[in-house]
């Protein structure tokens, strides 16, 4: 019983995970776990596996061990329906915004509306518009093709189509790449917005540490091949290893404290 | 956690219109009543009308959307128009919501069907002058580009040239020659069957031996290496235009021409006369066993017959047109590549233009020939 009432809180719980891409070991023995109503930003330097993680969790890549679970379920070992039914209440921004180049903006928000609830055209269109709206593009972006859009234009694009099933869990990767400075701290405005009025549990991974001070509640740092920190950014920055010394007392660590603290 | 639906009832109580929401008014939910609600809104245009949300047990923002929309609807400035019964989350939900109401644009504006057909056709017939005069300029530049490396010879790239010359041509042999040496056998069979109607079985060494020596043999070779290394090339050339290589390669003061475009060049104009060379001999081995198996032709007979009447202009006729299909493939091949640009879209609408421009061409070249030949008599 109080197993069921800890995974209750927790949105994901991943376990023992291992993945690996041919004799290459990218996670193994990794746990995670992710509270409900919290943002949490995965980081670490590149290659140690923070994208692979991400996509081992929403079902893109298998594990070859351990257990994944999303909403209490098991992803890996449940029937297609409670699978699908799981896809629908999470929403995922790529890193690249990975919108449908055929389909304009509003179409690409509609695109899993149409295809997973039965409604009517026109509420669909209203749906569009009011996910347009809420990630802070103009009506008129609607009509534009991806290829029209800006970089920050895209990533908010392609929020909002990962907001268009009004989902519980949002997985974000690396939102703010790319963007200029001003672009990203409206991001991350974006996704504070988001959380408190929507209640996301929101899974980032992310780079960028004016990101980390700015949105996320607590940090998981990715390093040989699990989770060497987990907790509250205070916390984690005193953690006593080399990487995550380096991350947060280098040049850039500390002119993000500054910012956060003036 | 099963899905529970959503409902709405009207009523009028103390004189204002009530509109009572319960259940689970969330995107997943709401789809059956939509057009009920629009329905009731669109009735109550400018009446008093009071939300009453104390019933509804859950609320996401495609919910909230439907009740903020159907309350301005409705009188939402008057004093006695009010939301009540929220908890304080749906109330915060509501109050973002009320801000993002406006409709968007859907679909790109389009414009007169028929107007923007007359406007297609007239940037088709400009965008087919100015890729000939480009086609043109990107051949000169060919040209002199292959002037410069001949006169210094060090800048002449030779490993990437026999590069070429293996993966374009060498590469490519067993399926020409497969090819050839079916169309060789199918020529034989055509003719087993037509020429012997007139008793003139043994014209089919005739037959074969000049289509397939002067037409058959270099143009399915140059059909096949455009689709395969034209084709290629594009998408080789049209790649590295994306990730910006090119690019790079200019400003390291690396000539793309001379470093991608010549060394295919040349590896083609070298490769597409063996191949063709190959695939003629192939073709008429093919039609020489059809005529042994199905006739009374034998190998020793096909071969003096052939010596006898196929002179050997017929090969040189067909040899010759090899290295001019093979300048056209490759320098529209890398022409193409050149004209990506941005996305990976242009680069598939590229290297199928880079082949059907390259086929197009290679037949109207033929045609050329063939009058040529004619006028000649060769």
């Amino acid at each position: 019983m109080t197993a069921l009432a800890q995974s209750k809180n927790h949105v994901i719980e991943v376990q023992g995970l291992t993945t690996q891409f041919g004799d290459v070991v990218i996670h193994d023995d990794l746990n995670i776990n992710v509270h409900d109503g919290e943002i949490l930003g995965v980081v670490g330097g590149s290659g140690t596996g923070k994208s692979v993680l991400m996509r081992a969790i929403i079902g893109l890549k298998r594990p070859s061990r351990g257990v994944v679970r999303v909403f209490g379920e098991d992803f890996y070992n449940v029937s297609k329906e409670v699978r699908l039914s799981i896809e629908r209440r999470w929403g995922v921004l790529f890193q690249g915004g990975a919108l449908f180049s055929s389909l304009t903006v509003a179409q690409n928000i509609m695109a899993p509306i149409r295809e997973h609830l039965k409604i009517e055209e026109d509420l669909a269109k209203d749906m569009a518009a009011l996910k347009i709206s809420m990630v802070g593009l103009a009506a008129e972006a609607g009509a534009k093709y991806p290829s029209e859009l800006s970089g920050g234009m895209k990533k908010r694009a392609g929020l909002a189509r990962a907001l268009a099933l009004d989902p519980e869990l949002v997985f974000l990767d690396e939102p703010t790449a790319g963007l200029d400075p001003i672009g990203a701290a409206r991001f991350d405005e974006l996704i504070n917005y988001l959380k408190e009025s929507l209640g996301l549990t929101v899974f980032m991974v992310t780079h960028d540490l004016d990101t980390l001070h700015a949105t996320c509640d607590r940090v998981a740092v990715l390093a040989e091949k699990r989770v060497i920190a987990c907790g509250p950014l205070d916390e984690v920055r005193r953690t006593d290893h080399p990487w995550v010394q380096e991350y947060f007392s280098g040049p850039r660590g500390r002119a993000a404290l500054a910012a956060k603290a003036s | 956690m099963a899905d529970s639906a959503a409902y709405f009832d009207t009523d009028i109580k103390d004189g204002i219109l009530r509109l009572v929401a319960r259940g689970d008014w969330r995107a997943r939910s709401v789809g059956p009543i939509d057009s009920r609600l629009r329905d009731f809104a669109d009735d109550s245009v400018g009446r008093d009308l009071v939300i009453d949300m104390a019933g509804v047990d859950r609320l996401d923002t495609t919910g909230a959307m439907m009740l903020q929309r159907t309350f301005f609807a409705c009188d939402s400035r008057s004093s006695a128009s009010k939301i009540v019964g929220a908890n304080d989350a749906q109330r915060a939900l509501m109050e973002q919501i009320q801000h993002h109401l406006a409709p968007c644009h859907i679909e790109p504006f389009h414009r007169n069907a028929f107007v923007a057909m007359l406007e297609r056709l007239g940037q088709g017939v400009l965008d087919a002058y100015y890729a000939a005069l480009e086609l043109m300029s990107f051949i000169g530049a060919t040209l002199a580009t292959l002037w410069r490396v001949m006169t210094r010879p060090s800048h002449f790239r030779w490993t990437s040239t026999v590069h070429h010359m293996e993966e374009a041509g060498l590469d490519a042999i067993p399926i020409v020659g497969l090819m050839s040496f079916l169309i060789g056998a199918v020529v034989a069979f055509m003719g087993a069957k037509i020429l012997r109607l007139f008793n003139a079985d043994i014209f089919t060494v005739e037959l074969v031996g000049i289509a397939v020596l002067r037409e058959f043999g270099v143009l399915l070779s140059a059909i096949l290496i455009a689709g395969r290394s034209g084709s290629a090339f594009t998408a080789q050339i049209g790649s590295m235009k994306i990730r910006e290589e090119i690019d790079a390669m200019r400003v390291l003061g690396l000539d793309p021409m001379e470093v991608l475009v010549l060394p295919r060049v040349i590896a083609l104009v070298i490769m597409l006369p063996v191949i063709a060379f190959i695939a003629a001999f192939l073709g008429v081995v093919g039609g020489a066993l059809v005529a042994d198996s199905v006739m009374d032709i034998s190998i020793a007979l096909f071969v003096a017959r052939f010596e006898e009447t196929i002179v050997i202009n017929h090969f040189w006729a067909g040899i010759i047109k090899a290295p001019f299909f093979a300048f056209v493939i490759a320098v529209i091949g890398c022409f193409q590549g050149m004209e990506v640009e941005g996305s990976a879209e242009s680069l598939g609408q590229r290297t199928t233009l880079s082949v059907v421009q390259a086929l197009f061409l290679v037949i109207v070249i033929d045609a050329f020939f063939a009058m040529f030949y004619l006028e000649i008599d060769f």
